[in-house]
C-alpha cells in the first residue's frame, strides 16, 4: 500500500483500512517532524490551501492550519461570517472564485451534511472534510483512533466507549466508522434521546448505564454536549446530564479499571467531565490536540501527492 | 546482464580501509557522528561503525535521516514518496557530520540531506561517504570525500547492493533492451 485510495477526505466511511493505516505511518514521521527544533518541510511550498470555514472552530482549524505550515503550503483563510456568502453567494461559487485564484486544496467545515461530498462533484481540487454538520468530521476520528493507537499498541480487539451526545456528533459517527475498520468493538452510552434510533444497524452496542459501561471498555471517548444544537430540550438540564453521564473521579474509582479518557473538546468542564479527570493522568486529551497535527500533516502530504 | 562487481571480500576490505580513513580525519569521534541516509544507508552505516567499534574501540555516534520530505521530486513522478524513520539521539549542532549512502548516483538525494540537516541544526562540517560511486551520472555538484568504488555506468543500468548479516556483494545489471 503505497497511496490513498481517494484524493479527498469527505469521510471515514469511503476510506479503506489501508488508507488509514498509511495516514497513521506518515503521521508517525510528521510526529518526529513537529518535535525537531525546526518544525518546517518544504513538501508542500508549491501549493495552495483554502482553508473554508462556515461554521466556528478553534482546534481543527488552528491544528489545519499549522499542519500546513509545517508543510510550508501558502494558505488562504476564509471565515463564512465576514464574507460575500452573507450576500447571497452560493456555496459552488463561493469555492469556485476562490479556486479561480489558483488555490489547489480546500478544507471546509460546514454546517450542511454532505457538503464535502457535493462540492468534490462539482471542483477540480482536493476536499479535505473538516466537518460537516451532524455527519462526519473524519480528521477527528483519525486523530483518536491514532490516539489511542499509541496508548494500547493496536486497536484490534479493543472495547471502545463513546458517551453522550450521539444524535448531534460528527465526531461519534466517524469515530464509529474508524474504530470498526481498525477491529474494535464500539459501545455507545448517552441519554435515549440523544442516541439515534437504529444505530445498531452500524454494528455498535447501545448501554443508557454509564458505570457499567465504563468496567466494559478499555477507552472512553467523552462528546461535548453541543449546546448550540440543543434547540429542543433533550434532556432536562446540564445538571442532570452531568449527574447521569458525567465522568467524575468518583465513578472512575469505583469501577478500579484504568481507563483511556479522550474528549474532542472543547469541553465543558463539570458538564461531561470534571477538571479533576480532565486534567488527570488517565486523561489523552492534550495528546489528541498534539497527533492532530501530525494527522493532519499525513493527510495533506498524502493527499496532494495523489 | 547481471554480474557481480565486488565480492563479500573486497567490500570487507573497503570497510576497513573508510573506517581507517573516518579515524584518520575524526581521531576519538568526539565532536563526529555518522548520519546514515535512509532507505539504505544505514545497512552500510551500521557496519561502518561497527567497523570503527572493532578496530579502534571507538564508540560513534550514529544516526538515521530521512530526506523524503525535502526531495525535489515530489509531486512529480507518478510514485507516491513514503518517508521512512529518523533517528537521531544526539544533537548536531557545531558537530561534525559524515552522511554515509551506498550508492551516489545523481547526487540529488544528498542534496536534500543537506536541507534535511538543517532541521536538526547547523552542524560544523559535512562530509559524505559512499559504498559506490557512479562517476558519470550526476545532476547536481556534489562529490563524495570517501569512496569504496568509483565505477562508470550508464544511466540505464542498475547498481545493486545486497546486503546480508553485515556482509556485501554490489552487482550491476546493465539494461537488457540495449
Amino acid at each position: 500500500m503505497s497511496a490513498l485510495s481517494s484524493k479527498h477526505l469527505l469521510g471515514i466511511k469511503d476510506i479503506s483500512k489501508e488508507d488509514i493505516q498509511l495516514i497513521f505511518k506518515t503521521a508517525e514521521n510528521f510526529k518526529e517532524v513537529i518535535n525537531r527544533p525546526i518544525k518546517k518541510v518544504p513538501s508542500l511550498r508549491d501549493i495552495t490551501i483554502a482553508n473554508i470555514f462556515f461554521e466556528n472552530s478553534t482546534r481543527t482549524k488552528i491544528s489545519f492550519e499549522l499542519a500546513e505550515k509545517r508543510l510550508s503550503a501558502d494558505i488562504v483563510n476564509f471565515n463564512s461570517g465576514t464574507s460575500s456568502v452573507n450576500k447571497g453567494e452560493t456555496l459552488v461559487d463561493t469555492v469556485n472564485n476562490i479556486l479561480a485564484m489558483k488555490v489547489d486544496m480546500v478544507v471546509m467545515r460546514h454546517p450542511a451534511p454532505g457538503a464535502a461530498k457535493f462540492l468534490s462533484r462539482h471542483i477540480d481540487a482536493n476536499i479535505i472534510n473538516a466537518g460537516d454538520g451532524t455527519h462526519e468530521h473524519p480528521t477527528q476520528a483519525l486523530l483518536d483512533a491514532y490516539t489511542l493507537n499509541e496508548k494500547l499498541g493496536s486497536l484490534k480487539d479493543k472495547k471502545i466507549l463513546i458517551v453522550g451526545d450521539i444524535i448531534h456528533s460528527r465526531v461519534a459517527l466517524s469515530n464509529i466508522y474508524c474504530l470498526q475498520k481498525l477491529g474494535a468493538h464500539v459501545r455507545v452510552c448517552g441519554p435515549p434521546n440523544l442516541i439515534p434510533k437504529y444505530i445498531e444497524s452500524l454494528g455498535v452496542e447501545v448501554n443508557y448505564n454509564l458505570e457499567e459501561s465504563l468496567a466494559w471498555c478499555d477507552a472512553a471517548n467523552l462528546l461535548r454536549i453541543q449546546l448550540e444544537r440543543q434547540d429542543d430540550k433533550y434532556f432536562p438540564s446540564l445538571r442532570e446530564y452531568s449527574l447521569q453521564y458525567g465522568i467524575n473521579q468518583e465513578v472512575l474509582d469505583r469501577i478500579n479499571k484504568d481507563i483511556i479518557i479522550m474528549h474532542p473538546g472543547p469541553i465543558n468542564r463539570g458538564v461531561e467531565i470534571t477538571s479533576q479527570v480532565a486534567d488527570s493522568n488517565q486523561s489523552v486529551i492534550l495528546n489528541q490536540v498534539e497527533n492532530g497535527v501530525a494527522i493532519r500533516m499525513a493527510i495533506l502530504y498524502l493527499l496532494t501527492s495523489n | 546482464m547481471k554480474k557481480v562487481i565486488l565480492e563479500y571480500k573486497h567490500v570487507e576490505l573497503i570497510i576497513t580501509r573508510i573506517a581507517h580513513q573516518l579515524v584518520e580525519n575524526h581521531g576519538s569521534f568526539e565532536n563526529t557522528a555518522i548520519l546514515a541516509l535512509q532507505p539504505r544507508g544505514p545497512f552500510f552505516g551500521k557496519v561502518l561503525a561497527k567497523k570503527i567499534k572493532s578496530l579502534f574501540e571507538i564508540d560513534v555516534n550514529y544516526g538515521e535521516l530521512d530526506t523524503t520530505f525535502y526531495r525535489d521530486d515530489f509531486r512529480r513522478n507518478n510514485k507516491q514518496l513514503i518517508p521512512n524513520e529518523v533517528n537521531i539521539d544526539f544533537n548536531i549542532e557545531n558537530k561534525h557530520i559524515i552522511l554515509v549512502d551506498d550508492v551516489l548516483y545523481t547526487g540529488r538525494s544528498i542534496r536534500a540531506a543537506l536541507d534535511a540537516i538543517n532541521a536538526y541544526g547547523r552542524p560544523k562540517s559535512v562530509e559524505l561517504v559512499t559504498l559506490i560511486n557512479r562517476k558519470y551520472n550526476r545532476e547536481v555538484p556534489i562529490q563524495p570525500d570517501y569512496t569504496g568504488e568509483d565505477i562508470d555506468t550508464r544511466a540505464n543500468d542498475y547498481v545493486k547492493v545486497d546486503w546480508k548479516d553485515d556482509q556485501c556483494r554490489v552487482w550491476i545489471i546493465t539494461d537488457k533492451t540495449e
